[in-house]
């Protein structure tokens, strides 16, 4: 399947997917807003037999309204709010050697992809993780856990990090930015709707049947099942939100496997480096479900991350490791083919 | 109706025209700019050297040849640098990281060295420095190597002239030299523990 692919297929792969699952959230983003208000307009349809006055979409005006205020302030907090949430700090004197290492290794990748350096915090937390934030390169932040920093060697960092600019050169940081601020507005959205409903659910079913007697039958049995579909995401979305979410955020790892790899030509150092942070699958503890989807690894040790199947491509935020360390020793394979380094040879 | 076609053409020309030159002139310019990120790390490199040979001096007495070795490729490294082309400034450079490599190499059997905080430090800086030297030629291959399909492309070779484009030379380096790099990253590896 995809294992296949050369470095510059599988990201041009991806982006094109990132782009179908950005359209995907904006439609449900409209019917979230606007299902209403059709249900609403059939209704009234049904009652005056297609006579309607003019109708303005009320439910879905409120909802762009308030979508876009709450999602341009998470989209400007949004990465500090992440930073501040883990209890990271900003490493600008390197206070040991291996913060200073740390610290070289970013600026080597800044070089290895013509960007501006990133700022570079540390987390104190023994199990090793690491990711990466911000909207754009010139804000884009990289954070390690001191217990990554202790494991692994100057290479195997060095190619950690090379997967999170990776995050960072390919604007992953960004759509990653906005989704969190989309998931986190669609359950505000969700909420307060459904708080509505309950509220003034009298009033709604009013306006759908109550002085419906006359009304045509094919157009109120259309405004009924709209609006039950309505009520039904209503309900779902924060759900259904959270995994599209993390269907981009698992495409975005592998895409950032070849992005490292691409850049320090070296894949198996990636690969080792998985293989010892799986090795240590405690739950990192500083980090929290919102964070979860930003890291190298799952934070959280969760089950479903390392399986394969239905559910876990539903589930997880990150792509089974053991796939991801195949993929990558399968190119650090056809790069020694193409080098003619092959023991057999 | 003739006129208006024609108009239409010119016009379609025109903007083609300037699309071209101006893209070519943005690569042109992304490709001096990588080639200045590689100078800077050569230069921090170059400062860095006289500070481990002083370090490193008093105990490696005995090694005087390749202390002198490192000096010596240090200063003909500079001097191409300042008035040689990409070529000689490559080799040159490379003959470099090959005296650095046998000194790290000379120094594991020093173990008072090795043990060092200072010596330490200086060494991961000097390894970082020739890691960014490595990616900044990395870079500047793959920019110019854009830079020089762009102009060579049709129909934008026809604006080349133009836009005074000329093949940028690659960063190439020999054979023998790229494999000797992997022995000093073996050599600097973290101690553990």
């Amino acid at each position: 399947m995809t294992a296949g692919l050369n470095l510059f297929e599988q990201q041009a792969r991806n982006r094109r997917l990132t782009v179908a699952w950005m359209a995907l959230f904006i439609l449900f983003f409209a019917w979230l807003g606007f299902g209403g208000d059709l249900a609403l307009y059939l209704a009234a349809a049904a009652r005056t037999e297609g006579q309607v006055p003019y109708h303005f979409p009320w439910i879905g005006g409120v909802v762009t309204v308030v979508a876009a205020i709450t999602t341009w302030v998470s989209w400007r907090k949004g990465p500090q709010q992440v930073l501040w949430s883990t209890g990271a700090r900003e490493v600008t004197t390197p206070q040991s050697f291996e913060e200073k290492q740390f610290v070289d290794v970013v600026e080597e990748m800044a070089v290895a992809t013509g960007l501006p350096k990133p700022k570079v915090y540390v987390i104190d937390d023994p199990d090793p993780n690491a990711f990466a934030t911000g909207r754009d390169p010139p804000s884009a932040c990289i954070a390690a856990t001191t217990g990554l920093l202790a494991i692994l060697n100057r290479e195997e960092l060095q190619a950690v990090v090379a997967h999170e600019m990776g995050h960072v050169r390919n604007f992953d940081v960004r759509l990653m930015t906005l989704i969190a601020a989309l998931v986190g507005v669609i359950v505000v959205l969700s909420n307060g709707m459904g708080r509505l409903l309950r509220g003034g659910g009298g009033r709604g079913l009013g306006l759908l049947g109550g002085r419906g007697r006359k009304a045509s039958g094919p157009l109120l049995i259309a405004a009924a099942i709209v609006f039950v579909l309505w009520v039904i995401t209503l309900i779902l979305a924060p759900f259904i939100s959270r995994v599209m979410a993390m269907a981009v955020s698992r495409d975005r790892e592998y895409l950032a496997d070849a992005t490292g790899a691409e850049l320090t030509r070296n894949p198996g150092a990636l690969a080792s480096a998985l293989e010892k942070i799986e090795t240590h699958e405690a739950p990192t503890t500083h980090i929290k479900e919102g964070a979860a989807h930003l890291c190298i690894a799952d934070p959280l040790g969760r089950d479903v991350n390392s399986r394969e199947g239905r559910l876990a491509d539903l589930l997880a935020t990150h792509p089974p490791m053991a796939m991801r360390i195949t993929r990558l020793k399968g190119m650090a394979f056809q790069q020694m083919k193409a080098a003619g380094q092959l023991p057999t040879a | 109706m003739g006129i208006i076609l024609f108009l239409v053409i010119v016009v379609v020309l025109i903007l083609w025209l300037v699309g071209a030159y101006n893209g070519l002139i943005a690569l042109k310019n992304q490709t001096v700019n990588a080639w200045k990120q590689i100078d800077v790390q050569l230069k921090r490199r170059h400062d860095l050297i006289p500070n481990l040979v002083n370090t490193v001096k008093g105990s490696m007495n005995f090694e005087k040849d390749t202390l002198d070795a490192v000096v010596s490729a240090r200063s003909r490294a500079m001097q191409s640098g300042a008035e040689g082309g990409v070529k000689e400034t490559a080799a040159a450079e490379t003959a470099l990281t090959g005296a650095l490599g046998k000194l790290f190499v000379v120094m594991e059997r020093y173990p008072d060295l090795k043990s060092s905080q200072n010596v330490r430090d200086l060494q991961e800086e000097l390894s970082s420095t020739e890691n960014k030297i490595a990616f900044a030629r990395q870079f500047y291959n793959d920019v110019a190597t854009g830079y020089n399909t762009r102009q060579q492309q049709f129909p934008t070779n026809l604006v080349a002239g133009l836009a005074k484009a000329e093949i940028a030379e690659l960063w190439e380096i020999e054979d023998k030299a790229e494999r000797a790099v992997p022995t000093v990253d073996l050599s600097l590896q973290k101690p553990q523990g």
